[in-house]
């Protein structure tokens, strides 16, 4: 197992590389322009997919919560997943990072296959999720939370985490990151603290940033925003931008249309488990079946 | 009433050998429930191999106990393979049940008479009948630099020679596995297993294999729970599979949350404290029913026994209902989980 | 609002709980006043009874030898069949018994069990049991049972010999099927008590040695108020009033101590914790009242098997197995069919869902621990009848019906009621390959067989396991 481990943080190390000279610098723009040309149908192939999803179905009992044909992820895009209540969009979460097997179907991540491999496999290769019900490591420090994201670290092994010196300048390079990114999501002050004494939005940003620790590829945000405190929300969606900028895929689901609107370069809707459209978003908005699927069915909650 | 004998027999339990004992099963389960969170209730499983593993090495086979001790901490290791391996990936209720039902299925088949050639079955070992091939601790004892017969001691505290080797060693034992487990749980390795305890999800989702973590803990803490065993074998220069009842474990829980469970001093002040409180009770009733204090239904050794180890279920509930974070422990974190 | 409505339930739950210490304290009265039975010995001793089938043999020799062959003592037993020798220290220690001077007719089950070997510890007194029979031999089937493994023999023996293989296995097969049931008696409180307040009860072991113990001194000692004494119930009445009890006693349980942690919100695992110290707690307060010997009934005690084909089986093992069967489907029925059963299912599967729709959750959660308590303690009495009463029998049963909920699928009571069945059937059929006093083994590999297999359980879903 070890081994395969092994294995994997190599190949990573390798596609990170190799990423790096594809595109180099900012993709921002570029990959509105690039997914510009792309025909808004569900299903659509996109010209660099990092992520491509075929035939994947997931039914509980006799209910089918994902059903999804065909589905590509643009490379260095920002990919909104909407939907309403049920429509399956955490379930899709769960299924691309191994918290949950499909009954049946394939999934790619940079071309390699994702069929078989564990939870802790997948984020190894930089396929990574934040949670939607935050989950904060109550009993640990911010700082630990942070830390203990850093990857293949020396420490972490039985025998050589009792020679402190063996892992000490990695520690030391660990919380610099940690510190860093903590000081971006304006945690620094907490830092310290348990972090079971947040506050739900300041476990939110923790949820991410500790995301982000990974170095991830793909970041997969299961409704960042929800229960932000507003007056952060703008800092966090300049931080997901900020995310695309610096060579990071994002995919997240999101229930507020206008950060959709604002943020995202390519729209996917699902309803009953389907991909039901996909496009630009001002496209998808206009989509009828978009509006009755799920604008509508937003638009009731809100006066309810 | 005689209150100096009390506080002697209270305090001789205390520090004696069987503390040390249930303080190294108490550090291996704080290995496991205190920082990963294995509702590991086998505990007592572990302790038997490390036991029998020894006595069967030394008493049937006649090897040395240099010999017998590795191998009963690998009986703890191959325990911690076969129960986790199948087991760890399981809902955690589960794992409780699992863990518990394989260390009485230990304890039922090392005290059956088919298993007498090997174990004792239920005469234990040294083995009755044929004796065994070689005594279980006399080259435990032949270490030792006091006279067996001798008393030692302060006052009225005092411990026969091989008592106060025995406990001298165990006390060692536990303090060299307190340091261990202190280095370790504050590296990385540490950090990743507190987060499992917490959220094993996240840990997952950030690229650990849980899975391997778990089982280096489960191993880590049943070698040391291990070592109880095969301290108390030595001790006691004999092993019986009754000594290996499920409650032990459950003292062991009672020990760890009363000294706090996952921190560093706990299983050692809860092992303390617990003997100290347990014998010093037992002594107390004893004395009071000697005097003709208690009411007839509690008179008696028996009786009194069993009030006494009531007591301890008693104070087990209460510490959980009221003080499940230890009598030391801080509350904030305990409120927190 | 609620509280209103809720009232007449905490006070009648206080009176039945009051009911259950007074009961407690009247028998323990008793006990004081007679205190005939057992002579309670200062020191490191062991010491037994010997008797056959309920009855005291006196006069039967004993001899304790140590390690090294000496005899430390010899004795002969008193009229009531009682024996103890003082041994000089902790250490194990050779019982032999004289076979010589068993009355005629008697015998042991197992000649080769005239010698045992012990281990006493300081300061207690270590019991020794000699299983005899009386009986011309060959062959008429009286189980070995194995003291202490609380796995119950019933009637014919699986060990008997000169059978044949599918004799045997018939044999097994109904003593299993009087076991399984039991277990199933006892586990559906235990899994209805899981299914709707999360707990994984480790004292359900306790209310079922409760129920036993209630009903021998109610059919043994008689019912004693103060200084009034009642006469001596009959074995069924004394049952029911067991029942009764049992009843009352769960329902004191979840309002004093389990219904005031839920409100604190107390997390699952420190309740199983809490459960575990009220579990060490009952059972030495139960050894304290009781004693920790293993008499029977006064009733049904000696009774001649009847014979069908190969298998043998006493009308009172018979009647067990009815009772148990007319037990089991009237529960089911209850859950299916009643409205307190499907209250007590919805409260099962989503407590905030049940709750929203009117269903007053306490109160159903309190009448699932009568049910239990009832339950286990009418099990209780049946094991009881079954094999012998000991205060350590609940605790002894109490993995094998943790493995027959688990088997048949957490939380669903239908499951555990097939889970606990498929485990008296394993314990017992696995004695005709393995030795006897292994049996409660096989049911344990078999749960965790079962476990690594289908964790599911053989009838639940597997979402519940995720």
């Amino acid at each position: 197992m070890a081994d395969a481990d092994a294995d994997l943080v190599a190949e990573r190390a390798a596609l990170a590389e190799a990423e790096r000279t594809i595109a180099p610098g900012s993709a921002a723009r570029a990959a509105r322009d690039v997914l510009a040309e792309v025909e808004p149908e569900p299903g659509v192939a996109k010209p660099d997919p990092i992520l491509v999803v075929e035939g994947m179905r997931r039914s509980f009992g006799g209910l089918t919560a994902v059903d999804v044909d065909h589905l590509e992820v643009q490379r260095g895009a920002i990919t909104a997943l909407i939907g309403p209540n049920g429509a399956g969009k955490s379930t899709l979460f769960n299924l691309l990072t191994g918290f949950d097997r499909p009954d049946h179907g394939n999934w790619s991540f940079d071309g390699r296959p994702l069929v078989g491999l564990r939870t802790h496999q997948i984020a190894r290769l930089g396929l990574v999720r934040s949670f939607q019900l935050t989950k904060a490591l109550a009993r640990l420090t911010v700082l630990d939370n942070m830390k203990l994201a850093g990857q293949d670290q020396a420490g972490e092994r039985l025998l050589p985490a009792l020679a402190r010196p063996r892992w000490r300048a990695q520690e030391a390079a660990i919380e610099g990151r940690a510190d860093a990114l903590l000081e971006r999501f304006q945690l620094s002050a907490m830092r310290s603290q348990l972090a079971g004494t947040l506050s739900g939005g300041q476990r939110k940003l923790l949820d991410m940033a500790r995301a982000l620790m990974t170095e991830p590829r793909l970041v997969c945000l299961d409704e960042p925003m929800a229960g932000v405190n507003p007056a952060l929300t703008q800092s966090l969606l300049h931080h997901v931008t900020g995310l695309r900028d610096d060579g990071t895929t994002v995919l997240f689901v999101e229930h507020d249309i206008d950060v959709v609107m604002e943020i995202s370069d390519w729209v996917v809707v699902l309803g009953e488990g389907r991909v039901i459209a996909e496009g630009p978003p001002h496209t998808v908005a206009k989509d009828p079946q978009v509006i009755e699927a799920y604008l509508g069915v937003a638009d009731e909650e809100n006066v309810g | 009433m005689d209150l100096g004998a009390i506080v002697q027999n209270a305090l001789r339990a205390g520090v004696g050998p069987d503390a040390a004992v249930f303080a190294l099963a108490a550090i291996g389960l704080n290995v496991h429930f205190g920082y990963t969170g294995l509702r590991n209730f086998g505990q007592v499983g572990f302790m038997l191999v490390g036991a029998y593993g020894l006595g069967v090495c030394v008493d049937t086979l006649g090897w040395s106990m240099w010999v017998g001790i590795p191998i009963g901490l690998l009986a703890a290791v191959v325990l911690a393979f076969a129960l986790g391996a199948p087991t760890l990936r399981l809902r955690m209720d589960y794992f409780a049940i699992v863990t518990i039902a394989s260390a009485e299925i230990l304890r039922f088949v090392a005290r059956s008479t088919p298993a007498t050639d090997v174990t004792g079955g239920p005469f234990g070992l040294p083995k009755p009948r044929s004796g065994g091939k070689r005594p279980l601790a006399s080259e435990f004892f032949a270490l030792s630099p006091f006279e067996p017969g001798r008393r030692y001691g302060i006052g009225q505290l005092q411990f026969s020679g091989n008592a106060l080797w025995s406990l001298l060693v165990g006390w060692t034992l536990v303090a060299l596995c307190t340091v261990l487990v202190a280095t370790l749980v504050r590296s990385p390795w540490g950090r990743v297993v507190k987060s499992i305890r917490e959220d094993e999800d996240v840990v997952r989702s950030l690229g650990k294999n849980v899975f391997a973590f778990k089982m280096q803990a489960l191993v880590l803490g049943g070698m040391i729970g291990a070592l109880g065993g095969i301290m108390l074998a030595l001790a006691n220069s004999s092993v019986g599979a009754n000594s290996f009842q499920p409650q032990v474990t459950f003292f062991a829980y009672t020990i760890l949350i009363l000294g706090g469970a996952a921190t560093r001093l706990g299983p050692v002040v809860g092992a303390f404290l617990f003997q100290l409180v347990f014998a010093g009770s037992q002594s107390l009733l004893s004395q009071l029913g000697a005097e003709g204090h208690l009411p007839a239904l509690l008179r008696g050794d028996e009786a009194q026994g069993a009030l006494a180890l009531g007591l301890v279920g008693v104070g087990l509930m209460t510490l959980m209902a009221f003080r499940p974070e230890g009598i030391f422990g801080s509350k904030q974190e305990m409120v927190l989980g | 609002m609620s509280r209103r409505v809720r009232r007449p339930f905490d006070r009648a739950a206080l009176a039945a709980a009051g009911l259950v210490v007074a009961v407690v304290l009247c028998s323990a009265g008793v006990a004081d006043a007679q205190e005939t039975t057992t002579t309670a010995p200062a020191a490191t001793a062991v010491g037994g009874t010997v008797k056959v089938e309920g009855k005291a043999l006196e006069g039967v020799r004993i001899v304790v030898t140590d390690t090294a062959n000496r005899t430390v003592g010899e004795v002969r037993t008193d009229s009531e069949g009682v024996w103890t020798v003082p041994v000089p220290r902790a250490g194990a220690y050779r019982i032999t018994l004289d076979t010589k001077t068993l009355p005629a007719g008697v015998r042991l089950r197992d000649p080769d069990r005239r010698r045992l070997e012990v281990q006493v510890q300081g300061g207690r007194t270590r019991f020794v049991l000699f299983g005899l029979t009386r009986g011309d031999g060959g062959g008429d089937g009286s189980g070995t049972s194995v003291p202490g493994t609380g796995a119950g023999s019933g009637t014919g023996g699986a060990r008997a010999g000169g059978l044949s293989l599918g004799d045997r296995l018939a044999r097994a097969a109904v003593n299993g099927l009087l076991f399984g049931l039991i277990i199933a008696v006892t586990a559906i409180g235990l899994s209805l008590i899981f299914g709707t307040t999360g707990l994984v009860n480790f004292a359900h072991g306790e209310l079922v040695a409760f129920g036993a113990v209630a009903a021998w001194f109610l059919n043994v000692r008689g019912l004693h108020i103060g200084p009034l004494a009642g006469p001596r119930l009959q074995l069924v009445l004394a049952a029911l009033v067991a029942v009764a009890l049992g009843g009352a006693l769960g329902a004191g349980l979840d309002r004093g101590i389990w219904r005031p942690l839920r409100r604190r919100r107390t997390g699952r695992f420190q309740m199983m914790v809490i459960s575990i110290g009220l579990s060490i707690a009952a059972r030495q307060g139960l050894l304290i009242w009781f004693g920790s010997g293993s008499p029977k009934y006064r009733d049904y005690g000696l009774q001649r098997a009847w014979r069908f084909g190969p298998v043998a089986i006493t009308p009172r093992d018979l009647a067990v197995i009815a009772i148990s069967v007319v037990v089991l489907v009237g529960v089911a029925v209850m859950l299916r069919s009643t409205r307190l059963g499907k209250a007590m299912r919805a409260v099962a599967d989503n407590p905030d869902l049940a709750s929203s729709s009117g269903i007053n959750v306490p109160r159903v959660i309190l009448l699932v621990w009568v049910l239990g308590g009832a339950l286990a303690a009418g099990g209780g009495v049946l094991q009881g009848s079954a094999t012998s009463v000991n205060y350590l029998m609940g605790f002894n049963l109490l993995l094998l019906m943790f493995a027959g909920v688990i088997l048949g699928g957490l939380g669903t009571a239908y499951g555990a009621m097939a889970g606990s069945i498929v485990v008296g059937l394993a314990t017992e059929l696995s004695a005709v390959f393995i030795k006897p006093e292994l049996k409660t083994v096989a049911a344990l590999a078999v749960l965790i067989g079962v476990l690594l297999v289908r964790p599911q359980g053989l009838l639940g879903s597997r979402e519940r396991v995720a």
